[in-house]
């Protein structure tokens, strides 16, 4: 992506993730990237690839899983750590693991304790101090304000009133003992900006991005993979193949596909450009509460 | 403007060829600005507007700003656009910090980021930051009222971070019956005060944010205006790095990547001009020269690297080069010095506190400094020039810094990614200052430290022992000077060669000068600090005894001297026996308010978290003190 004149969007976008990347690693004692297989981790894994070239990125890929992902997801996840030359961790909370903790039974608890407990676990387990996020400023209104890096107390609580002005390109990256950071290298990015670079590089994401037949039911307003046979379905629900594609990825019982027949990715950008509803509609876990990202960040989720 | 206009229009070339449309759409640029206005001159109105109007509103989202248009907003049922990016008055009224929020939007030619800065109490500090990543800001003034102070302390600050394509956008025309008359003497009074702040150039666009008049398309009901509509003009305003493009090259070395021995790359973010392989560089601050090998890359090596963005260089030669150094073209570097004038914007509740070390961050490294009192402060709403011995929070003055080191740099109007800084405070982590360098000051380049023969190895072996510095740190009336006392006796008997610094005899001398604001017992250590320092190099041991009630300023004279020389010694006595013992009337005076800033009354002690020696003087008798003292001098 080089250019004589002035630097496309999406190169000055690569190229200001990647200063990010590098600040981190030369300022941290351990840090880890925490990879959740969908298109945004994607895009940051390519990142870092690139940052560090020809040198694998200096640090592991950690995988908070629930047990409850897509199957292809998993396909995915193991596949681009070892592309990348990079150690993979995959952590499972015990105590959800142990009381079978699900997305059917438990509600938001599912989310609490697989993913916000089990971040936190993780990192605590692997004293990692900085932990890269691929969240994104774009994604809903309360996160416009967020900060590159984000700063945690020793027991992963946010304190909104204690971060820090970011000016210019420069990061105060320095941490109390028992502090951790969240860093967020592509918080400028836009949906449309990850397709077009996904596009742009050949980057490969999960399959399910793309339409296929498959096998689904509706329920409350959403239409749900039947992924694997954990899928309880109700009395009289029988699955019917239909040809859906996702545009978020998580859970597989809480994320809801969209009817589509974009099988590539020209395909899948130009539906997403006419379609009419913003991104996160597709994913159960914001229509829990209001504010419920808020609320969640302040518990550790990110 | 009704709601029923369709919130999201695709273009048509999407529909009909998505590959043209990504093509073209891969040949975008990126444009950050700012806004600045406050609430009343329609600020989220012209953002909102500006998101409608690109096509980035939904009909999910559409649907619900329509409902909180009628329920809550402030057109009488009609779209209230301010509703698009507000929301975070909740979070104020929850004292989250808020400095600034990015939106973004998207035209067929650019990519936009914008900084909306919300806030009055916290104006500067968040402008200061929005500000400094803008390639572009966008005065609102609200026609109805013209030049502002307001608008005067949004302009200063934006021509204080070096913003270079300014707009002034003259809003609520619609609410002056769109009156050419009165836009040119808006315009007539803004050139006035722009030329009065150095401002090289602005263009003023009458806009209405809230009737979408001069927004996206002209306005027919302002044919007088022959300008460009505001986002028009955004499509086209330079960008900062095709300003950096035309300068000679620099890169900061932000990591070195060392992945086995035979690669080694120096990896950084280009903040000036081209590279190309073959192309002789220097590295700063060693000065020392070599030649660019190659730009490797993940897919292919680069024929030329351009600034802005993100690569990895190596070299042909094996030098040494790390992390906060400044690869430049060999035959045009950057300078290199230790004291600066710069202009520092405070941001912090603390207020600066001149001679203590701070941390600064510029380009990729970060090394100490320690800051003077102002030359003068900045009035942001006259421009005024105010004499002050601090700054305080949102507070703008001119000082000299210096560094414990020399580093390369550029002057802040030269190249931002050089010249702009930060100050870090060393305990609490905090961002406390945001800086703008002006020029070196001559002295650094003038002053060179005096090789002597007789060095301080030699002072001390004549004297038969090892120089220390032993602080004795406390409350007024712990015991400090009595213990110190006792200890010089001993050493002395013992045939030591000692010196006995005490906190009152200084301040009828060389600190006779100075106070009991927070600002002047920093400068008060910092003095005794080199005193002592010197005495060290004599070869002698010193004893100190000063309240020294701050961490920061113990751990600057630590810095000061060599590994292992610094003893730092607790004298811990509870305030109220302290108090109670009162051996030179001092707490009667501060309780009755005759006595201001007093160490444990109305003025802070931070104890050490660390020292060499604690000693409690409940338990301990003076002499009892004293011999552990001695002990630990002689271990």
């Amino acid at each position: 992506m080089t250019s004589r004149t002035t630097l496309t969007h999406l190169q000055r976008l690569e190229a200001e993730s990647i200063h990010i990347l590098r600040e981190v690693v030369a300022s941290a004692e351990k840090p880890v990237m925490l990879y959740s297989v969908g298109k945004d981790s994607a895009v940051m894994l390519h990142l870092a690839k690139k940052a560090f070239w020809p040198a694998p990125p200096p640090f592991p890929l950690l995988h908070v899983d629930t047990t409850w992902k897509f199957r292809a997801m998993y396909d995915l996840r193991d596949k681009a750590a070892q592309a990348a030359g990079m150690d993979l961790l995959v952590y499972h909370n015990p105590e959800a693991l142990e009381k079978g903790i699900n997305p059917f039974d438990h509600g938001s608890l599912h989310t609490d304790m697989w993913k916000t407990d089990g971040l936190k676990q993780a990192l605590d387990k692997y004293k990692f101090d900085v932990a890269f996020g691929g969240a994104r400023r774009d994604e809903e209104k309360s996160r416009a304000k967020e900060r590159i890096f984000s700063f945690r107390s020793a027991n992963h609580r946010w304190d909104p009133k204690n971060q820090r002005p970011e000016l210019w390109k420069l990061y105060n990256t320095r941490k109390a003992p028992g502090e951790t950071i969240r860093a967020f290298p592509i918080s400028n990015w836009t949906e449309l900006d990850i397709w077009q670079y996904i596009h742009l590089e050949g980057i490969e994401i999960v399959p399910l991005y793309f339409s296929a037949p498959r096998p689904v039911v509706e329920r409350g307003g959403l239409i749900l993979m039947v992924d694997d046979d954990r899928f309880r379905l109700n009395p009289g629900e029988v699955p019917v193949m239909k040809s859906v594609r996702f545009r978020t990825l998580g859970c597989y019982p809480l994320t809801g596909a969209v009817e589509s027949e974009a099988k590539t990715l020209p395909e899948v950008i130009q539906e997403m450009l006419l379609t009419t509803t913003s991104e996160r509609q597709g994913r159960a876990i914001d229509h829990d509460q209001a504010a419920s990202m808020e609320k969640k960040k302040q518990e550790g989720y990110f | 403007m009704s709601a029923k206009d369709p919130a999201y229009v695709a273009d048509r070339l999407i529909a009909e060829d998505i590959d043209a449309y990504l093509v073209q759409h891969q040949h975008k640029t990126m444009l950050r600005f700012i806004t600045c206005g406050s609430v009343d001159d329609g600020k989220s109105t012209l953002i909102g507007r500006l998101l409608y109007d690109s096509k980035m509103i939904f009909e999910d989202q559409l649907a619900s700003l329509e409902h909180d248009s009628k329920a809550v907003g402030t057109q009488g049922g009609e779209i209230d656009f301010a509703l698009l990016v507000d929301g975070l008055a909740a979070e104020r009224e929850q004292g989250i910090t808020i400095d600034v929020a990015y939106r973004f939007f998207a035209t067929d030619k650019r990519k936009f980021i914008v900084a909306d800065t919300p806030g009055h109490e916290q104006y500067t500090r968040n402008m200061v930051t929005g500000a400094s990543t803008a390639d572009l800001a966008v005065i609102l003034i609200d026609a109805r009222q013209g030049v502002l102070t307001q608008t005067r302390r949004h302009s200063y600050l934006v021509n204080l971070l070096g913003i270079r394509n300014i707009v002034l956008a003259v809003n609520k025309m619609d609410l002056v019956g769109y009156s050419a008359e009165r836009f040119y003497e808006i315009v007539s009074d803004y050139s006035h005060f722009a030329k009065q702040i150095g401002m090289e150039s602005f263009l003023p666009i009458p806009i209405s944010g809230l009737k979408g008049d001069n927004i996206v398309t002209k306005s027919a009901e302002m044919p007088w205006y022959q300008g460009p509509a505001l986002l028009g003009h955004l499509e086209e305003a330079p960008v900062n790095d095709s300003r950096m493009l035309d300068q000679p090259f620099r890169m900061a070395v932000q990591w070195v990547n060392r992945p086995n021995l035979d690669f080694r790359g120096f990896a950084g973010q280009i903040a000036a001009g081209a590279v190309r392989p073959g192309d002789p560089v220097r590295v700063l601050p060693s000065g020392k020269t070599t030649t660019v090998r190659a730009i490797p890359a993940f897919g292919g090596e680069k024929d030329v690297a351009v600034a802005g963005e993100s690569v990895t260089l190596t070299f042909t030669d094996e030098i040494d080069c790390s992390r906060g150094d400044v690869i430049t073209r060999a035959d045009a570097p950057c300078e290199v010095a230790d004291q600066f004038e710069a202009t520092l914007v405070w941001m912090d509740e603390h207020e600066m506190l001149p001679g203590r070390p701070y941390l600064l961050k510029i380009g990729t490294q970060t090394v100490t400094a320690t800051v003077t009192e102002p030359k003068y402060e900045v009035n942001v709403n006259t421009l005024e020039h105010l004499a002050s011995k601090t700054l305080a929070l949102n507070a703008i003055g001119v000082v000299n810094i210096s560094t414990d080191r020399v580093i390369p740099f550029e002057s802040y109007a030269t190249n931002p990614d050089l010249g702009g800084f930060i100050l870090i405070d060393r305990m609490t982590n905090a961002t406390v200052a945001a800086g703008m360098i002006h020029f070196a000051l001559r002295r650094s380049q003038n002053i060179h430290w005096q090789a002597v023969d007789i060095n301080r190895e030699a002072h001390a072996a004549q004297k038969n022992q090892k120089p220390a510095v032993v602080w004795f740190t406390g409350l007024s009336g712990s015991g400090k000077s009595t213990i110190a006392n006792l200890v010089e006796k001993k050493l002395h008997a013992m045939g030591k060669h000692t010196f006995l610094l005490d906190g009152d005899n200084i301040r009828h001398g060389l600190n006779r000068d100075l106070g009991f604001t927070d600002a002047d017992r920093v400068e008060n250590i910092r003095r005794v600090g080199e005193v002592a320092k010197l005495m060290t190099d004599a070869g002698l041991i010193v004893l100190t005894a000063f309240i020294s009630p701050f961490r920061s300023e113990r751990r600057m004279v630590r810095d000061l001297m060599a590994a292992g020389e610094f003893l730092e010694v607790y004298v811990d006595t509870p305030l109220e026996v302290a108090e109670a013992r009162d051996v030179k009337g001092l707490y009667r005076k501060a309780r009755s308010g005759q006595l201001k800033n007093f160490t444990g009354i109305d003025s802070p002690y931070e104890a050490p978290e660390a020292p060499e020696l604690e000693v409690n003087t409940v338990d301990l008798s003076p002499e009892e003190a004293a011999d552990r003292v001695i002990a630990l001098i002689m271990r």
